[in-house]
């Protein structure tokens, strides 16, 4: 009989490289930042590591980690699962971890985006792609499709519609304009938000994440080998990880307002953490906001909010520091940047730093928080891979 | 037995350019009237696809036997477009197909040959179409002048709506436009030497040669339909013939242009637009040589009216703004662009695909009754395995469900790339981009219908896929 990975494995370092466009850094600088700052934090040294998991989209194999780091023949597996890559190493490593294989393991994420050439995310043009279907559907693209549902859906009109995701940008930037590590660190208006150039009607500038180069690290151990390392450890609480059929273009059930597989990856999660009503039960979430619309349906889909209820929400201020229930108060993939094997890992230690009580600006701190849920989610909507990470304190 | 037109189609791209916008470009003289341009994801192949579609309206696309494609804009110096074109409209396998291409006359050359394969009896149905997409040396005489449009004629013996009661060819190796294989353009020789000699000469002859063979005189038809060089040409061609204003049928050069082999095909089904029972037609194409048809027009023409065809077509358009677009459309300079990759290119997936990719193949489940694109292996709804009937989904109209607009994806010709999500009528979802479009009048739940579009051109060849648009004609 399947157990819950409940309480039986602990975070006892994190590490995070400086997000943004680093013209200076290749994908071995930012894993050595990144690594470099969690083995210190967990205070180990690199050959007491047992194994390594490394989550890139782009940077191939276990040498992704062993290269840079000079890892000395040590097993090392690179996981790829798009934006949800991250979570998807912690879990794998995670699970090596429960299982009593190895006492102490290394999980880094990165990606180095910034070396392309061009803005944004090649459209196409990976072997994975079809010559013709989906061809010309670019990130900003499909998700723009669920906006233009969604606002119809809910009878909004396209300036309500808009105002409602500027909130959500606005929020973003106002927290990661005060996360030194974070990649686009400026506080955005409303009006400077709503009235942006369009990336992909109606989604703007100011709706969309950064492409961003950046690493972020964890060290993971046995609870009960975690004291010998440090008192302040988290514990992981729970995953869920969801790869759908990928039918919505295809399905004409599916409607561009709910995130199916963040639906299933939650009921998993929480079932692991013994979660009954979320939004009373964590402290903050940090969710896949790639575009804003995809954070407010994230949450809906996370059983956080209401279904259609976002907007009053997002206009009560429920998401916010000071809210009920603060959503990407890193801020976000918006505002701090979305390396996309990256980001899992880096809001892990966000969650793990803040129930320290640790924040690297003391502004940012969340009081007496107990429990965060990481989300991410890669792909498009109509075929996601989603991921959930629980992390909290023990007890 | 008659052998004749049993039906016909005709496809004018939405864009028209204005004589104005190119005047404007270039510094000089205004220009009346405007001429029709086809999309960037349009070229000859798509627009006898559309053509031939129109033409097909009402019949079992299994029953054509042959297929015809004349051009001058190939849009492969080797590999047939006719053998494409059949896929695409999901003919059967034992068909003949054949392109004749490289002459003015290509048109012309296919309905004889489909007219002498019904009368031999090697054909029941044989489908001509004629399409051009032919751009131009911007500043030149021909920029001022050709226009992008194709036609398809439907040749048979049964049903015959356009008797075809005699024809005359002469042939002529006179050199008047011709392109080398590496030329982008048609070049011609000095105009007036060009006309006096070859047009202006070969067409009274050609006429002249029919009128002899059969007895008739050119007032002997209700209506002459015969290729213009251009518009003072064609009206000095008619006093010439000595017709009547109202025998000369509208060349459509102020509204379509000179679409070259497809021209006096596009003037024809024009014609048949507006033709009664009993009327007599004179049809004259141009090209190495010339050739005529002698037609009459029986009662079966009142049940092939529902077509597209030239008028409804010419009423639905969308003005290029300025003349970029059209350099654009037609790939027409060295881009910024050109150094980003667009897409994939995979022969061996688009061949593995076709049956979908070309032939715009569904499936409906046999298990649980759904409809799905593209085809799949496993039930999208109920997991059943292979165990589905394939549908064609081309002809299938659509709803808007929803839709985007990608200002992002630069690499486009015409940002921005609208994509969207069609539910189609009777069940089925088409997830593609919405071509010939107005960006600023879509709407989730707006009717929709597919459109065979040129997709990209990665790995140099050409990308062929379905999209949407807007219903074009109500």
């Amino acid at each position: 009989m399947a157990e819950s990975i409940k309480d039986k494995v602990a975070i006892i370092g994190t590490g995070c490289a400086k997000f943004g466009e680093r013209w200076d850094a290749g994908f071995a600088d930012l894993v050595i930042e990144a690594a470099n700052e969690a083995l210190a934090d967990a205070k180990v040294e690199l050959n007491d590591i047992d194994a390594g998991w490394v989550a890139s989209m782009w940077q191939c194999t276990g040498a992704t980690l062993a290269l840079p780091l000079k890892m000395q023949f040590k097993p090392v597996s690179r996981i790829e699962n798009a934006c949800a890559s991250a979570i998807d190493a912690l879990r794998n490593a995670a699970f090596s971890v429960a299982a009593g294989v190895y006492d102490l393991v290394l999980v880094v994420g990165v990606e180095k985006l910034k070396d392309m050439g061009e803005g944004g995310l090649p459209p196409g043009g990976m072997p994975s792609a079809h010559t013709v279907y989906e061809a010309d559907f670019t990130a900003p693209g499909t998700f723009a499709l669920a906006a233009t549902r969604y606002f119809s859906k809910y009878g909004l009109t396209p300036a309500e519609g808009k105002k409602m995701l500027g909130m959500i940008s606005v929020k973003s930037h106002h927290n990661g304009a005060r996360n030194p590590k974070a990649h686009l660190r400026m506080e955005v208006t409303l009006e400077k938000a709503m009235n942006a150039p369009i990336i992909a009607w109606p989604l703007g500038l100011f709706d969309c994440c950064g492409v961003t180069d950046g690493a972020a690290a964890a060290v993971i151990c046995r609870k009960e080998d975690a004291r010998k390392f440090r008192d302040d450890y988290a514990l992981i609480k729970g995953f869920g990880l969801s790869i759908g059929p990928g039918m919505g273009a295809v399905r004409t059930d599916y409607d561009y307002t709910i995130w199916q597989e963040t639906v299933y990856a939650a009921e998993q999660a929480y079932k692991d953490a013994g979660i009954k009503n979320p939004r009373e039960e964590l402290s903050q979430i940090e969710v896949h906001d790639c575009f804003t619309i995809a954070e407010l349906i994230a949450v809906e889909s996370l059983g956080i909010c209401e279904r259609g209820h976002a907007k009053e929400d997002i206009e009560s201020g429920a998401w916010t520091q000071e809210g009920e229930i603060p959503v990407n108060l890193s801020g976000g993939l918006k505002s701090f940047g979305h390396p996309i094997g990256a980001s899992g890992v880096r809001e892990v230690a966000e969650v793990v730093r803040q129930l320290q009580g640790r924040a690297d600006d003391p502004s940012r701190q969340l009081k007496n928080p107990k429990m965060g849920l990481v989300h991410n989610q890669g792909g498009v909507p109509g075929k996601f891979m989603a991921g959930i990470a629980i992390i909290g304190l023990p007890g | 037995m008659s052998v004749g037109i049993v039906s016909y189609g005709a496809y004018v791209p939405i864009y028209r350019m204005s004589q104005e916008t190119i005047s404007q470009v270039w510094g000089t003289r205004g220009g009346k009237g405007e001429k029709a341009i086809g999309n960037w994801d349009e070229d000859s192949l798509t627009m006898a696809v559309e053509a031939c579609i129109d033409c097909l309206s009402g019949y079992d696309r299994k029953s054509v036997d042959w297929l015809y494609m004349g051009t001058t804009s190939p849009v492969y110096l080797e590999k047939q477009s006719a053998s494409m074109i059949a896929k695409a409209l999901d003919l059967r396998k034992d068909i003949v197909t054949a392109d004749i291409t490289n002459s003015l006359r290509a048109g012309t050359s296919s309905l004889r040959a489909a007219i002498d394969a019904v009368k031999a009896g090697s054909a029941q149905h044989c489908l001509v179409t004629v399409s051009e997409c032919q751009a131009a040396p911007p500043n030149s005489a021909f920029e001022r002048l050709f226009g992008d449009g194709a036609a398809a004629l439907m040749i048979g013996d049964k049903d015959v709506a356009v008797e075809i009661e005699g024809s005359y060819g002469i042939t002529s190796d006179f050199l008047d436009i011709w392109r080398n294989p590496r030329d982008t353009y048609p070049q011609m020789w000095e105009e007036r030497f060009v006309v006096e000699h070859g047009y202006l000469e070969r067409m009274p002859e050609v006429v002249s040669g029919l009128c002899q063979k059969y007895s008739v005189t050119p007032k002997d038809f209700n209506k002459v339909v015969y290729y213009g060089f251009d518009a003072r040409r064609h009206g000095e061609l008619s006093k010439m013939l000595r017709l009547d204003p109202g025998q000369v049928q509208d060349p459509l050069l102020s509204s379509v242009g000179n679409t070259r082999a497809a021209s006096a095909f596009m003037m024809l089904v024009a014609a048949l637009e507006e033709a009664k029972p009993g009327d007599r037609i004179l049809f004259v194409g141009y090209g190495d040589g010339a050739d005529a048809f002698m037609l009459k027009v029986t009662d079966q023409i009142e049940k092939i009216r529902n077509r597209r065809g030239i008028r409804k077509h010419l009423e639905s358009k969308m003005m290029m703004p300025f003349y970029g677009k059209y350099l654009r459309f037609r790939d027409m300079m060295e881009w910024e662009q050109n150094r980003i990759a667009r897409a994939y290119g995979s022969l061996t997936m688009a061949w593995r695909d076709r049956e979908w990719v070309f032939a715009c193949k569904g499936q409906k489940c046999r298990n649980c009754g759904n409809i799905e694109f593209p085809m799949q292996r496993i039930c999208a709804y109920c997991q059943a395995k292979d165990n589905f009937e394939e549908i064609n989904l081309s002809e299938k109209r659509g709803t808007l469900f929803t839709y985007s607009m990608d200002a992002l994806t630069t690499v486009t010709p015409d940002p921005p790339n609208v994509l969207a999500v069609v539910d189609l009528e009777g069940g089925g979802r088409f997830y593609t981009t919405v071509t010939d479009r107005d960006t600023g009048s879509l709407s989730a739940g707006m009717p929709m219908e597919l459109t065979f579009r040129r997709v990209h051109d990665e790995q140099r060849y050409h990308n062929y896929f379905w999209k949407c648009r807007p219903i074009r004609v109500q």
